[in-house]
């Protein structure tokens, strides 16, 4: 397909990790339905660590892979390396997005970083919080595409 | 799910563009090596060319209603819609007349054009179009002013198929003495045109819509209604239309205006009838909705939303089954609107995200009615066990729309 790589198709055919964690350690929820993009991660933390990920998607097919690629990614990894996670790390990892798709990846990033911040709430984990831009001020992207 | 086991394609995007029939494939072939000369040389060669032009342009002007000599042809649709509605604009602003009047949900090669018209000084009043896609002819009438220099309305629309009262609405202008241009690039060939009776001063047609070549259109402009010139440069198209014409193309169209024309009574039934069962069977899926007037409609195409999924996800899916559909979302679009002729409806941003378009042809079959019916409830219940907004939705969180 001329449109995606085959990477892309892959983890849109076949998303990993796809679900819901009733008993989540944060769950972050980034995007909104106006615009077409809605990207939900469930993340289970134990000794510092993403011991498991879900996520739900409202999205086209890069919105899919981003969130199935960016769980892959995160998964099993300590949450200092997951907040390390960059969009272009998701792009790159999917052999490439559309120009006008890249805002996608910037979705996924975000997402992760909300149910990281949303765990660090929930248990009373001092964090700096000027990592953690709240995603609802920006339009995720839209227009930064580079 | 990786469901690429397609043995077969179903193809049912055909208000995006047609394959040729083979009316209109053998009708090219000659004008490659035999008849290639250019209908404005003097030679015999030239002439011979020049005599199949004409006849073209006969048997196209016949089907219409029209006279051969208010044919023009152009590369397409959009052309005919850039020269009609810019010619009108600019031959009323000479009588002092600078308003022109549309619908909310026309095709972006009319919106676009007049959007460039109100950039240097015209106004556009945008008629809306209400949930059902229709804008009646007393609407028209309402909006027009002594200064009105043209009324543009889609014979019928592209993404829902909904068609206008046409006629109705000529015979307003034709009182007002404003001219009146259609984009019935939808229309022509699916449905019976005649634009005498239909009080029609000016129609754009593009042939790959009814099986023709891509690349090839023509503008009808009643005689008594000048016509200015968008591309300048040779003589062709009695000076209103230059380049040396695309004869192979016109004679596609020619004969693929001819086929659709014989045969619109069959063909039309066929459609109507897998169209139907095809809405019947989807509209079972819960919380969908079928967009605009069924009634006054196009056989052809069908437009649903479903709630609580994305488009382009839709499509991928679908395509996978080995069905080839377009939709209307913002993802689609290439844009973060969905479209706006969905929007034009009413329907709320995250409902006309969810949209599909299946638009068939005298081809399809009743298996492909069946391998539609199959695939989209099975890809909307995939989509849906992944949305959070499905999940809002059924959870109570937010409302159901449709």
């Amino acid at each position: 397909m001329a449109l995606y790589s085959e990477k892309v198709m892959d983890h849109f055919r076949n998303p990993r990790n796809v679900g819901k964690l009733d008993d989540a350690d944060g769950v972050g929820e980034v995007g909104n339905a106006r615009c077409g993009d809605i990207m939900k991660m469930y993340i289970k933390v134990n000794d510092g660590i993403i011991t498991d990920v879900k996520f739900n998607t409202f999205g086209c097919g890069s919105a899919i892979a981003s969130s199935s690629m960016a769980t892959e990614l995160i998964k099993g990894k300590p949450i200092s390396e997951a907040l390390e996670l960059t969009n272009k790390a998701v792009v790159e990892a999917l052999d490439g997005l559309p120009a006008h798709k890249l805002h996608c990846s910037v979705l996924a990033e975000e997402a992760i970083r909300a149910a990281i911040k949303d765990y660090y709430d929930k248990n009373g984990i001092e964090y700096d919080k000027s990592k953690f831009p709240d995603p609802t001020d920006d339009d995720h992207g839209h227009g930064n595409e580079e | 799910m990786d469901t690429r086991n397609k043995k077969t394609t179903v193809y049912a995007d055909n208000a995006a563009t047609t394959a040729m029939n083979d009316a209109a494939i053998s009708a090219m072939t000659e004008y490659f090596k035999e008849v290639y000369g250019n209908p404005s040389s003097l030679h015999s060669v030239g002439q011979r060319a020049k005599e199949e032009l004409e006849k073209a342009r006969e048997r196209i002007a016949a089907r219409i209603g029209a006279d051969a000599n208010e044919i023009y042809f152009t590369s397409g649709g959009s052309e005919a819609d850039n020269q009609a509605i810019r010619s009108a604009a600019v031959n009323g602003a000479k009588r002092g007349k600078k308003h022109i009047v549309t619908t909310a949900f026309e095709h972006h090669a009319v919106l676009h054009t007049l959007k460039k018209l109100e950039r240097e000084g015209f106004e556009v009043t945008y008629l809306p179009v209400h949930e059902n896609g229709v804008v009646s002819a007393q609407e028209v009438k309402a909006a027009l002013r002594p200064d009105t220099a043209l009324v543009t309305v889609m014979f019928a629309n592209n993404e829902i198929g909904t068609i206008q009262p046409i006629a109705e609405i000529g015979a307003v202008c034709r009182e007002h003495k404003v001219v009146f241009h259609t984009d019935a690039v939808q229309a022509v060939g699916h449905v019976p045109i005649d634009v005498k009776d239909m009080n029609i001063d000016m129609l754009s047609m593009s042939a790959h819509k009814f099986h023709g070549a891509k690349g090839v259109g023509a503008l009808y402009v009643r005689r008594g209604v000048p016509l200015n010139t968008l591309i300048e440069g040779g003589a062709q198209e009695k000076g209103r239309r230059a380049g040396t014409e695309n004869l192979a193309g016109i004679a596609s169209m020619a004969a693929a205006l001819d086929y659709a024309c014989e045969h619109m009574q069959e063909n039309t039934a066929k459609e109507i009838a897998l169209r139907d069962r095809i809405a019947a069977e989807l509209c079972k899926i819960p919380h969908s909705k079928i967009n605009g007037d069924m009634e006054r409609h196009l056989p052809n195409i069908l437009n649903m939303c479903f709630e609580g999924i994305e488009g382009e996800g839709l499509l991928l899916y679908l395509d996978d089954y080995g069905i080839c559909a377009s939709s209307g979302s913002a993802c689609t679009s290439g844009s973060l609107d969905p479209s706006h002729v969905l929007l034009a409806l009413g329907l709320p941003h995250e409902v006309a995200h969810g949209s599909l378009r299946i638009s068939l042809s005298e081809s399809n079959t009743d298996a492909d009615a069946d391998m539609i019916i199959k695939a989209v409830p099975q890809v909307v219940k995939l989509l849906r066990d992944m949305s959070p907004v499905w999940e809002a939705l059924e959870k109570g969180e937010k409302k159901h729309l449709i």
